[in-house]
């Protein structure tokens, strides 16, 4: 069984890699190259926590093989603030709505969302909540998440309005 | 969990991915989606030597529509699915199940062909593709080969698929305008297979049933045309007896297993709940 090689674009950078076909995506990203914001929750397709935006769209990276992935763009957590360094909206709100409890599964919540609120800049509670219905969340009940997506998507439409 | 080695390939023509198939024989596995078949993979249920995926294949990611004739490729997505107002606008009730299956990042990679090729009972596009008639198209080594989704499915994960051949194409004709459609699904929570689910596809002329088509999804083996539940129903003004009658009907050909999702008889149950509740609201949007 060959090594392929493996060229994609994360995060704004360009990465290359000789891979193991059997490689996951999420793999690739966490052991390769030390994006460990993307978590292996579930493994088995469920839980979201793995969620990365791969061209223009969320996918679950524990059910992708990186060839799948070759060639494409590639967003993970680590690409979600600002230039600047300082934090998305969408990871300020969850601050402030404390969206989280323990965190584990933040970075695909928010991931998520992101590509979520492109969807559909101004969801309704019900939209927001079928929206992430492949993240699941065992500590908050989803309250905050869900309040944390909506302040978000306030905020991104006021600052969207006012440019 | 780490799946066993694979060689992967990426061929650009279906032409080319049936000479790997034929090539590779019986080690060589078709991906698209993969979610069904990565997480068998994880478990060594699957252990393909060769990796054949179809997403570079431009001739099976497009859904046309000529009047009433409507071509799908095995390659469009769940997403690609519902966005589809052309689709939408002449057959509902695939953008209605499409909404009922798995998750917004699953149905973002999940194909119409896996839904319909892999030949799992609780995969829901193979009764509604029983329910419209429609036909698949196999390519293999000599050609193509039309195979009736009613014909297709032998059972659980037997299908009348060479394992040399592909599923490229899926097409059928719209039902007549004005129709009413339902897929009514009853799952344990969002995102789940069915614990049972039918499809109901109705055509009224006036008060009188003109046609109906009622298949049911994972409560036996392979999906399930629901033939004398259609004789039942034609020709009647959907009275509560004709409705009952129909339901019975339906629910004498399944056969479900007892798991997770509730003992034989309470998915049997369910089936005919579903299928009462999806010719009532089929009939509200017939005209």
């Amino acid at each position: 069984m060959s090594k392929m090689n493996v060229k994609m674009t994360v995060n704004g950078k360009e990465i290359e890699s000789l891979s193991e076909p059997r490689t996951l995506l999420i793999h690739f990203l966490r052991e390769d190259h030390k994006l460990k914001g993307p978590h292996i929750g579930c493994d088995t397709g469920h839980c979201g926590a793995c969620t990365v935006d791969l061209d223009g769209k969320s996918v679950k990276s524990c059910m992708t093989f990186v060839g799948q992935a070759n060639g494409a763009n590639v967003t993970t957590i680590e690409g979600i603030a600002n230039p600047d360094g300082t934090l998305h909206v969408l990871q300020e709100a969850f601050k402030e709505h404390h969206g989280l409890q323990c965190g584990f599964c933040t970075p695909g919540m928010i991931t998520r969302a992101y590509r979520l609120l492109q969807e559909n800049p101004s969801p309704t509670e019900k939209e927001i909540r079928y929206g992430i219905s492949g993240n699941l969340c065992r500590c908050t009940g989803y309250q905050n998440i869900v309040k944390a997506i909506s302040m978000a998507a306030q905020t991104l439409n006021t600052q969207e309005a006012a440019e | 969990m780490i799946p066993g080695s694979f060689d992967y390939h990426r061929p650009q023509s279906v032409s080319e991915a049936v000479g790997l198939l034929k090539d590779k024989g019986d080690e060589a596995f078709i991906v698209a989606g993969g979610h069904s078949l990565i997480p068998m993979m994880k478990l060594r249920m699957s252990t393909p030597e060769h990796l054949i995926d179809i997403q570079d294949i431009a001739e099976i990611k497009n859904i046309s529509i000529f009047g009433s004739d409507v071509t799908i490729g095995a390659f469009v997505t769940q997403a690609e699915i519902i966005s589809s107002e052309a689709l939408h606008g002449i057959c509902p009730v695939l953008r209605e199940a499409s909404l009922q299956i798995a998750d917004p990042q699953i149905r973002n990679v999940g194909t119409i062909g896996g839904n319909v090729a892999n030949g799992d009972p609780g995969n829901d596009m193979p009764a509604i593709m029983q329910a419209l008639d429609a036909t698949f198209v196999l390519a293999g080594e000599e050609g193509t080969r039309e195979v009736k989704a009613r014909d297709f499915y032998e059972a659980a994960y037997f299908t009348a698929r060479a394992e040399t051949e592909m599923l490229t194409l899926i097409k059928f004709t719209a039902p007549a305008a004005g129709h009413g459609s339902c897929y009514m699904k009853q799952k344990r929570k969002i995102g789940d297979y069915a614990t049972a689910a039918a499809v109901v596809i109705l055509t009224m002329n006036g008060t009188t049933v003109q046609n109906v088509e009622i298949a049911l999804t994972n409560v036996a083996d392979t999906p399930l045309y629901a033939e004398e539940a259609n004789r039942l129903l034609i020709g009647t003004s959907l009275d509560d007896a004709s409705i009952k009658a129909a339901v019975e009907a339906a629910k004498a050909i399944t056969d479900p297993a007892d798991d997770g999702r509730g003992p034989k008889d309470f998915r049997t149950h369910i089936a005919g709940v579903m299928v009462e509740r999806a010719i009532r609201q089929a009939a509200t949007t017939a005209s």
